[in-house]
C-alpha cells in the first residue's frame, strides 16, 4: 500500500499557523495562570490596578488556555489528521486561512476585553455578544472545511479520530450558540436570555459539555492519530472504538447537571446528571484503554522516545480525572468537594495531564514533519520537558486535592451549639501553603512549555532537512 | 413538569441508557466480519485497527454500571415527575412562602417523604437542643458570667454580627462599638434582646434645606462643642440659637434619646448623645457638617426570624458581656 509521508498536496499552511500559535498561546495563558496562583498566595501582585485583579485575570487564563491554547492545537491537529486520513487536500483552502485569522481576531478580542472587566459572566462564555457572534461565523467555516475534507476523500472509512473531531466541532456549534443566547443592551453589554435554574442548568449543559466535547472528545480525535502514529502499532481494538466513540458522546450531554447539586435546579434533573455521570465513567476510560493498548508490543519504546511518553503519561491523566470526575458527580461527595479546590485540582489534572500533554506530545511529532525535518532539535529538551510537566501537574493536583478535601472538612465542621467550628478566613489561612505548592507546580509546568518555544523555534529555523533521524536502539 | 415533557424525558434519558446497553452487546458479539485479533483491512496514513475483542473486565464494568444507574433511577427522582420508590427530596424546592413551606411540611409528613433538609434539619436540632436547654431558663445577667455560655454566644456572634460590628465587636464607621458600654437604645439585657429581636432604624433627617449652608456650620461648631471641642465661639453660639430643631431626639443638653429609656412613656429613637465624643459616623468637622447636612438612616436588622429565642438569649449575653465584665 502506498503512503504519502509528507505529500506537497496536502494544505500545511494553516496546520503550521495553528500549531506556531498553539505553543505561543499555551505560554501566554499559562502565564497568566502562574500569575493568578501567585496573586492568591501574595495578593500585593494585583499592583491595584484594575486590569491585573483575579476577577479579570482568571477568565483570561481560562479562555486563554482552552479556547488560545487548547482549540488551536485542535485546529492544527484536526486539519492535519483529516488531510492524512482522508489522503486529500484541505477543503477550501481559504475559508481555512479565514478559520485560522478569525479565531486568532476572537483570542485578541478576548484579551482585550476580558481584562477591562466586559463579561457575560458566564463561565467559560464570558465573551460578549459581538465576538460571539465572530466565533460563531468561524466555527461554521471551521465545521464547512473539516466536513468538506471528509467528504471528498479518498479513503473509503473515515478514521475514529475523525469521528470525534467531527462530534466535538457539532455540538460545540450547537453549545456555544444555545448558551450564548443574549439581548444586547448596547456594544459591549448582554443579557442572557434564560433565566434562574434554567440560565444556570444551560450554562452547566454548555459548560460540561465544553469539557465533555472540547477537551474530551477533540483531544480523543487527536490521541487517536497521534499515540498509533508514534508508537507505530496498529489501533487496539476498532469495536472498542466504536463503543466507546457512541456511548461517550451520548452520555457526556447529559452530564451538566452535576455541577447544580443541591441547588434550585429540579431533583429529577440533579439525579439524572449524576447517574449519566457514573455511567460515563466506563466509555471514558474506553478511550484510555484503547490507547494504552494500542502500546502492545510497543511498551520499550517509552524509555527511549519522550514524545510517546507525553502521550501516554497524558492518556494516564485521562483516565485517573475521569475517574475523579463521575467520583465527585455522586451527590455525597460533591457535597465535600464542591465550590473547594477539590474542583480546580480535578479539572487541571484533566487540563494540564491530558489535553496540554497530549497537545504536546501531538505537536512535537508534528512540527518536524510540518518544517521539513525528521525530528525535533533536540530530544533531550522534549525529555527535560516531559519531566518538568509531569512534576507540575502532580504538585499541581496534589496541593489542590489536600487543600480541596482540607477546605470541604473545615466548611462543615460544627459544633454542638449549631455553629461552625471554622470561619471562612481560616480555612483560606489554612489553604496558603498549598496555594504556594500549586504556583510551583504552575512554574514547572509553564517553565517546559518554554523550553517547548525554545525548541520548536530551533525546529523552524533549521536549514530544511538539517535535522536527521537518530539511530533507534535496537 | 407537564406528563407531555415528563413522558418525553422518562423516555430519551431510557434510550439512552439502553442504547449504550444495545451498543455493547451489539460490539461484544463480533459482528465486524474479520478474524478476532486481525487487522479490519482500514489503513489510514498507515495506521491499522485490530479487530480485538473489548476487555471483559471493562465490559463487565459497564453493564454493573449501567444496572447500578437503573437501579438509582428507580430508587430516586430521575425519570419525569416519576418521585422514586424512596419517596425522596433534597428540599421543598417548589415552595414560594413561608405558609406554603408549612403545608409541604405537612403534606411531605403524610406520604411518608424524605425530605433531606428537613431531616438534617431536625437531626441538627436534635443536637442542640440539649446544649441551648441548659441556658435556656437562666436570666441573661447570670450566664453572661458563664465561659460555657459566652463562647456559644461569642461563636454565634462572629457568624452573624462580625460582618458589621467587627470580630471584636468594636464595630466601625456607621455600625456601634458594642464594648464600650455606650449604647443608643440602652444596654440592659431587656434592651439589648429587643434590639436583636426586633431590629432598629434610626433616622437622622437632614437640615440642608432648613439650616443653609452657613446654619449647617454654626450647627456643626455647637455640637462639637458640646463635647469639648474648641470652635469659634461666635458660630456655636449662632448654632445653640438654632438648636431647638435638634433638642427633639438629643434632649436639651445634647444627652440623647437614651436617657428616656428611664421613662417607659417615651420610646427610644436612638438619637446619640451629642457630648460624649463617641461618633459613630466620625467626629470630623467635616463627617458632622455631612450628617447634619444629609441626615443618616441605620439600619439593625431583626434576628428573631433567623436565629430564634435561644440563640438571640445566648448573644444578648454575650454582647451584655462585653461591657458588664465581673469585678474581680
Amino acid at each position: 500500500m502506498t503512503q504519502a509521508t509528507s505529500a506537497p498536496e496536502y494544505n500545511y499552511t494553516v496546520v503550521r499557523q495553528f500549531s506556531v500559535m498553539a505553543v505561543i498561546w499555551g505560554i501566554v495563558g499559562m502565564a497568566v495562570g502562574v500569575l493568578i496562583a501567585a496573586q492568591l498566595k501574595w495578593p500585593v501582585l494585583n499592583f491595584d490596578i484594575p486590569w491585573l485583579t483575579y476577577s479579570r485575570l482568571r477568565p483570561l487564563h481560562t479562555n486563554a488556555v482552552i479556547f488560545a491554547f487548547g482549540t488551536s492545537a485542535l485546529m492544527a491537529t484536526s486539519f492535519y489528521i483529516v488531510q492524512r486520513t482522508c489522503q486529500t487536500r484541505l477543503f477550501c483552502g481559504w475559508l481555512a486561512s479565514f478559520v485560522f485569522w478569525g479565531w486568532q481576531a476572537v483570542i485578541v478580542a478576548a484579551a482585550i476585553t476580558l481584562p477591562l472587566g466586559l463579561t457575560s459572566s458566564k463561565e467559560y462564555a464570558e465573551l460578549e455578544w459581538p465576538i460571539d457572534i465572530l466565533i460563531t461565523l468561524v466555527w461554521v467555516a471551521y465545521a464547512v472545511v473539516f466536513f468538506g475534507t471528509l467528504v471528498k476523500r479518498t479513503t473509503s472509512h473515515i478514521y475514529v479520530a475523525n469521528w470525534f473531531f467531527g462530534a466535538f466541532i457539532i455540538t460545540v456549534a450547537v453549545l456555544h450558540i444555545v448558551n450564548s443566547m443574549a439581548i444586547p443592551v448596547s456594544l459591549w453589554k448582554s443579557y442572557s436570555i434564560y433565566a434562574g435554574a434554567v440560565d444556570a442548568m444551560v450554562q452547566w449543559w454548555y459548560g460540561h459539555n465544553a469539557v465533555g466535547f472540547l477537551l474530551t472528545a477533540g483531544f480523543l480525535g487527536m490521541m487517536y492519530y497521534f499515540v498509533p502514529k508514534q508508537a507505530e502499532r496498529p489501533v487496539f481494538s476498532y469495536r472498542l472504538s466504536i463503543v466507546h466513540f457512541w456511548a461517550l458522546i451520548s452520555l457526556y450531554i447529559w452530564a451538566g447537571p452535576h455541577h447544580l447539586h443541591y441547588t434550585a435546579l429540579p431533583d429529577w434533573a440533579q439525579s439524572l446528571g449524576m447517574v449519566m455521570s457514573l455511567i460515563l465513567f466506563v466509555p471514558s476510560w474506553g478511550g484510555m484503554i484503547n490507547g494504552i493498548m494500542t502500546l502492545s508490543g510497543a511498551w520499550h519504546k517509552l524509555r527511549t522516545d519522550p514524545i510517546l511518553r507525553f502521550l501516554i503519561v497524558s492518556l494516564s491523566f485521562y483516565g485517573m480525572s475521569t475517574f475523579e470526575g463521575p467520583m465527585m458527580a455522586i451527590k455525597t461527595v460533591n457535597a465535600l468537594s464542591h465550590y473547594t479546590d477539590w474542583t480546580i485540582g480535578h479539572v487541571h489534572s484533566g487540563a494540564l495531564g491530558w489535553v496540554a500533554m497530549v497537545s504536546i506530545g501531538a505537536l512535537y511529532h508534528m512540527l518536524p514533519k510540518l518544517f521539513d525535518q525528521e525530528r525535533m532539535y533536540s530530544t533531550q529538551l522534549i525529555n527535560v520537558h516531559f519531566w518538568l510537566a509531569t512534576i507540575g501537574v502532580v504538585l499541581y493536583i496534589v496541593a489542590m486535592w489536600i487543600s480541596g478535601v482540607m477546605q470541604g472538612l473545615m466548611w462543615r465542621a460544627v459544633n454542638d451549639d449549631g455553629t461552625l467550628t471554622y470561619n471562612f478566613v481560616q480555612s483560606l489561612q489554612a489553604s496558603y501553603d498549598f496555594y504556594f505548592l500549586r504556583f510551583v507546580g504552575g512554574c514547572f509546568f509553564l517553565s517546559g512549555m518554554l523550553l517547548m518555544a525554545y525548541n520548536a523555534w530551533r525546529t523552524i529555523s533549521a536549514p530544511k532537512g538539517e535535522l536527521r533521524a537518530e539511530a533507534q536502539p535496537a | 413538569m407537564s406528563t407531555g415533557l415528563s413522558i418525553f424525558v422518562t423516555v430519551i434519558s431510557l434510550f439512552t441508557i439502553f442504547g449504550c446497553a444495545y451498543l455493547l452487546w451489539w460490539c461484544w458479539t463480533d459482528k465486524m466480519g474479520v478474524e478476532e485479533g486481525k487487522s479490519m483491512g482500514h489503513n489510514f496514513d498507515g495506521i491499522e485497527e485490530l479487530n480485538n475483542p473489548l476487555p471483559a473486565w471493562w465490559t463487565y464494568m459497564f453493564i454493573a454500571m449501567i444496572i447500578f444507574g437503573l437501579g438509582y433511577l428507580v430508587a430516586y427522582p430521575g425519570l419525569g415527575n416519576y418521585p422514586g420508590l424512596f419517596k425522596w427530596k433534597s428540599a421543598h424546592l417548589d415552595v414560594r412562602s413561608l405558609e406554603d413551606i408549612e403545608k409541604a411540611k405537612a403534606l411531605a409528613e403524610q406520604n411518608g417523604e424524605r425530605v433531606q433538609y428537613e431531616r438534617e434539619i431536625a437531626r441538627g436540632k436534635e443536637i442542640t437542643e440539649p446544649v441551648f436547654a441548659k441556658f435556656r431558663d437562666r436570666p441573661v445577667e447570670d450566664i453572661a458570667r458563664d465561659p460555657v455560655a459566652v463562647q456559644i454566644g461569642r461563636r454565634l456572634f462572629l457568624q452573624n454580627c462580625a460582618q458589621c460590628h467587627g470580630a471584636d465587636a468594636r464595630g466601625g464607621v456607621g455600625f456601634p462599638n458594642l464594648t464600650d458600654n455606650d449604647w443608643l437604645y440602652g444596654g440592659s439585657a431587656a434592651a439589648i434582646k429587643e434590639t436583636l429581636v426586633k431590629g432598629r432604624i434610626a433616622a437622622m433627617p437632614g437640615w440642608e434645606a432648613a439650616l443653609g449652608d452657613e446654619g449647617i456650620k454654626n450647627m456643626a461648631a455647637y455640637v462639637l462643642s458640646l463635647s469639648g471641642r474648641k470652635v469659634d465661639a461666635t458660630e456655636a453660639a449662632a448654632g445653640k440659637a438654632q438648636y431647638a430643631l435638634c433638642a427633639a431626639c438629643h434632649g436639651a443638653e445634647g444627652k440623647g434619646s437614651v436617657l428616656s429609656f428611664t421613662d417607659p412613656a417615651q420610646q427610644a429613637i436612638g438619637a446619640p448623645n451629642l457630648t460624649d465624643d463617641i461618633w459613630l459616623y466620625g467626629g470630623s468637622r467635616r463627617a458632622v457638617e455631612a450628617t447634619l447636612r444629609h441626615g443618616l438612616a441605620g439600619v439593625m436588622p431583626a434576628w428573631q426570624q433567623i436565629l430564634g429565642d435561644d440563640k438571640i438569649h445566648l448573644l444578648t449575653a454575650y454582647v451584655y458581656s462585653l461591657s458588664n465584665q465581673p469585678v474581680n
